[in-house]
């Protein structure tokens, strides 16, 4: 991409003596006739703001080197026959935006105390202007993205998009999964309705049927033999802040490898066959049955 | 070593300290809690005469302070029965936490059962299991009588033979080689001495 039309003036690289309009060149024709018509400053300035937005731009790009990064992630090669299941990963980030930015909005009248809890969400769906609406979208947000994970992970699965070199991205997406669970987990309990109290008192006791360290998970996860007040700020605190953080990151490994990596096809395309046959060793033609061709 | 090596080590050793003065305390103080026990408390759920020893009385009392109503938990209290080898002046305290998952559990008095709502667990009028996926029977609290008032204290598992045990999370089986499958947590209380 040619940058130097979005260079501002200042910046660029200054002519090599005796070129461009360097002074040390022969005057310009027009100087020796009449001196050019002066532009009017309104038309001057016209010009400046036009270019502004490429001067800023430009000013940006200069410190950061960021164009060349922008334009070969966002014009990479996509495979032939790339579909409409290879949104599923866009849309499960999209997903978790909108649960990320209405979690934002519900953390601003949500109290995390096991008095206060009920009340404050009771107060967010009865009084807050749209409060209910965004808790709506949160919680079902929540299930949606869930489905979408899985859905995705299907795609990938059934696509062969984890095999060489993308097992790693399985992986992390696998942790994704996991981390997406959790959020959904502690999630779960915030409202401190008897639905949620319930629910997470018989999550709780799952984990605990462990073997030898599943008492001490269950400890650990309620802070104390019993659900208390802790255990509520403690969800909180793993739903908010610890789980949110690590999957931001992920979600930035899984998206660098897959620019990285570039996608798939779809296993229905076929690699193209060679234009000149390759040659066939006559005894292995006849193994094979059908001149080495792919297989039927 | 060059000097360059042992300072290389030197640095990265001092990092490595750093990082653990951050890292430790942190770590420490999320798992402090499985170390730490409550004090122990007693509440008086009625006089010794409003208890039976034919059928169960229901106690509403609170074994976690602090956090309202969520804190408080159900227990079915009665007399000792002598037709059950019982002592009668020993008071009998079964908790509603189902042994499966912990759903409240209901004593119902036609069929002289305990049922689960949830996955449907069975236990008789002792508290054992028997049917549905429960894997022990019902916790119990300890018991004692103050002032001709019956107390509720720190709760407690049972083996299948109603041996007294720590108390153990629902879902984790008791007695024989699953005490050390399913270790007592340093947060529960010891049992009460010869049941």
């Amino acid at each position: 991409m040619k940058l130097d039309s979005l260079i501002p003036a200042p910046l660029r690289k200054p002519a090599k003596p005796g070129e461009g309009n360097g002074a040390k060149g022969p005057a310009p024709a027009d100087l020796k006739t009449s001196p050019p018509e002066r532009p009017s400053d309104a038309a001057r300035l016209g010009e400046q703001a036009k270019g502004a937005p490429s001067d800023v731009l430009a000013w940006v790009d200069q410190r950061t080197a960021a164009s060349g990064f922008l334009t070969g992630m966002l014009y990479r090669k996509v495979p032939k026959g790339t579909n409409w299941f290879y949104t599923l990963g866009s849309a499960t980030l999209f997903a978790f935006i909108v649960q990320a930015t209405t979690g934002v909005f519900l953390a601003m009248f949500y109290t995390p105390s096991t008095t206060q809890a009920y009340a404050s969400i009771a107060h967010i769906n009865n009084d807050v202007f749209l409060g209910q609406f965004v808790h709506g979208m949160h919680k079902w947000g929540s299930s949606v993205m869930v489905i979408l994970i899985f859905l995705h992970m299907g795609r990938t699965f059934f696509f062969g998009a984890y095999k060489y070199p993308r097992e790693l991205n399985w992986v992390i997406g696998v942790v994704l999964l996991i981390l997406t669970m959790t959020m959904a987990f502690t999630g779960y309990l915030l409202p401190f309705d008897q639905r949620s109290f319930w629910a997470s008192v018989v999550g709780i006791n799952i984990n605990g049927t462990g073997p030898v360290l599943g008492p001490y998970l269950s400890d650990f996860l309620r802070a104390g033999p019993e659900l208390g007040a802790t255990t509520l700020s403690r969800f909180y605190a793993i739903h908010m802040l610890l789980v949110p953080g690590a999957i931001i990151a992920l979600i930035g490994a899984h998206m660098y490898l897959v620019v990285k990596l570039g996608t798939t096809a779809p296993p229905w395309l076929h690699a193209k066959k060679p234009k000149v046959a390759e040659p066939v060793a006559p005894l292995q033609a006849g193994v094979e049955g059908n001149g080495g061709g792919p297989a039927a | 070593m060059t000097r360059r090596r042992a300072f290389t080590v030197a640095v990265q050793g001092l990092g490595g300290v750093a990082g653990a003065a951050i890292v430790l305390p942190a770590v420490g103080f999320a798992v402090a809690p499985i170390f730490h026990r409550g004090k122990e408390r007693w509440e008086a759920v009625g006089p010794v005469g409003d208890f039976v020893e034919d059928t169960y009385r229901q106690v509403v009392f609170t074994e976690t302070e602090g956090i309202g109503d969520a804190g408080k938990t159900t227990a079915y209290v009665r007399k000792g029965s002598k037709q059950l080898g019982e002592s009668p002046s020993q008071i009998v305290a079964v908790s509603n936490r189902c042994a499966h998952l912990g759903c409240p559990v209901r004593f119902v008095e036609a069929a002289g059962n305990f049922i689960c709502p949830c996955h449907g667990g069975v236990y008789d009028f002792q508290g054992k299991r028997i049917g549905g996926p429960p894997v022990r029977p019902l916790d119990q609290f300890q018991t004692r009588i103050r002032n001709g008032q019956v107390e509720l204290g720190p709760r407690y598992s049972v083996t299948s033979q109603l041996e007294p045990v720590r108390a153990r999370d629902p879902g984790e089986f008791t007695g024989g080689v699953w005490e050390y499958l399913y270790p007592p947590r340093p947060s529960t209380f010891p049992p009460p001495s010869g049941g």
